[in-house]
């Protein structure tokens, strides 16, 4: 219910004094308020629920979190055995 | 699509249970909020790949499941109403009241239409002028928003055949009705993203330092929730309680202004009923005086209707975290998504439709069954 999917902005338009846009999921294309997200503009990916955004993504910031996860998968790695250290263990 | 496939990364996500095992030294027991979370998190497994010891329970963030039963009685007889075209969002239509569910009377001739939008419903008025639409406006307060708006364009437009019959949830009042109750057992939050993207999370902070759990406002992919489980553990493993923001791609504390200010100005605070809950003080919204004539409750006397629940279910414990599909003993036989008897099977994000859906109720029959013989 409280499903809310981001889309690419691709056009604004205005009806009947709503700022209104085109948002591209995928492949499908439909229509959204931009009301809330006055901050919003072409190419921006805004969070759509039940024909509104609610939010403009912000690319820093899922940057930064992606970061996070991709530097933690990477300690992992590195606690794990190296194969030159492996190898360099046996006898030669 | 981006923003989306990132966040299902098989790799990532299996550093992320690899962490929360390193650091993870006793049992704990962490309550997802939203139904949404709920499906992505049977549909992925996640409970399943996660460390023996972190439990994740069900909360009670699906607003179809616990909109009241009197709620969709008085949605059937509006829309039964000739002089009435009664819109709704899809979910809503299969739910049973007392006397059988929307789609049922739709088929008996009563005009029910479907909406992507609550906007929508402003066309349909427009174009029918002799007819009153009325929409079923349920939700969290991530839908009020949207809610809200209907109303104030039909105000400035002068669309007087519209209103809305108001079932409107708010989360925090539940956390805190969760969390008094003396068999909690929740140590912990994943918060609820989306209604916190309207809402922001300053009200979380009173509720996270008066009863000492950690509150992590978390998304709705695969690795927003392990995430948000990962800092819930961590919070937990260092005898922290504050809130934290998983989301903050989405959402800041102050969530959406704009939309805040909208819903202030149309919704007042009320105590609400939620189905298999109770009444939840100060936990629902209802319409200020001053837009009565949008108010569906209003402009149509409906009756008090004495409703009868199913007296086997246990979709009230589910909500509350205390029990899980698997302890009913009616799960996947007599209570099915066809035949729901309460409020987690009747919508897709209901705890009990979601194991389900995902075919739990086949591993629970077969742990059941009698051991079967070895074959020779």
């Amino acid at each position: 219910m409280c499903l809310a999917i981001p889309g690419k902005v691709l056009e604004e338009f205005d009806r009947r004094g709503m700022r209104m846009a085109k948002v591209q999921f995928g492949g499908i294309v439909r229509e959204a308020s931009l009301d809330y997200t006055p901050e919003a503009k072409v190419g921006d990916y805004v969070l759509v629920h039940v024909g509104f955004a609610i939010s403009t993504v912000d690319a820093e910031e899922a940057a930064r979190t992606y970061q996070l996860l991709e530097e933690m998968d990477q300690l992992t790695e590195l606690e794990a055995p190296v194969v030159d250290e492996i190898s360099a263990r046996k006898p030669q | 699509m981006k923003y989306i496939d990132e966040y299902r990364n098989p790799r990532l996500a299996k550093a992320t249970v690899e962490e929360i095992r390193r650091i993870q030294t006793q049992p704990w027991v962490i309550m997802e909020v939203c139904g949404g979370q709920t499906h992505s998190i049977v549909k992925h497994g996640i409970d399943r790949l996660l460390p023996e010891g972190i439990e994740l329970v069900h909360g009670p963030g699906c607003p179809v499941c616990v909109t009241p039963l009197d709620m969709i009685d008085k949605a059937h007889s509006i829309a039964a109403r000739p002089d009435v075209i009664f819109c709704s969002f899809g979910d809503m239509l299969r739910v049973p009241g007392s006397h059988g569910d929307l789609f049922t009377l739709q088929s008996q001739g009563a005009d029910i239409r479907v909406v992507y939008s609550p906007l929508d419903c402003l066309k349909i008025a427009t174009a029918n002028p002799d007819k009153q639409v009325v929409f079923f406006a349920i939700g969290f307060e991530t839908t009020a928003p949207a809610n809200a708006m209907l109303v104030h364009r039909a105000a400035q437009e002068g669309v007087d055949n519209v209103s809305i019959l108001v079932s409107h949830s708010l989360v925090p009042p539940a956390l805190r009705f969760l969390l008094k109750a003396p068999e909690n057992r929740v140590q912990g939050f994943l918060g609820p993203g989306h209604v916190c993207a309207v809402m922001g999370y300053r009200e979380y902070e009173p509720v996270s330092a008066r009863y000492k759990v950690p509150i992590v406002i978390t998304g709705f992919e695969p690795l927003d929730i392990m995430q948000g489980v990962l800092m819930t553990v961590r919070q937990l493993e260092a005898g922290s309680a504050v809130v934290e923001n998983q989301y903050s791609r989405v959402l800041n504390r102050d969530g959406n202004l704009p939309a805040r200010k909208l819903v202030e100005s149309l919704f007042e605070v009320v105590d609400r009923k939620w189905r298999g809950v109770g009444t939840i003080p100060e936990s629902g919204y209802k319409l200020r005086s001053q837009y009565a004539a949008y108010d569906a409750e209003q402009l149509f006397s409906v009756q008090q209707i004495d409703t009868n629940e199913s007296a086997i279910c246990i979709s009230g414990q589910i909500l509350r975290g205390i029990k899980k599909p698997h302890d009913c003993p009616v799960f996947g036989t007599l209570c099915t998504p066809l035949t729901p008897l309460g409020a987690t099977m009747v919508s897709a994000e209901g705890a009990c439709a979601a194991y389900y859906a995902y075919g739990r109720h086949v591993d629970k029959q077969r742990d059941e069954a009698p051991a079967a013989v070895p074959a020779r």
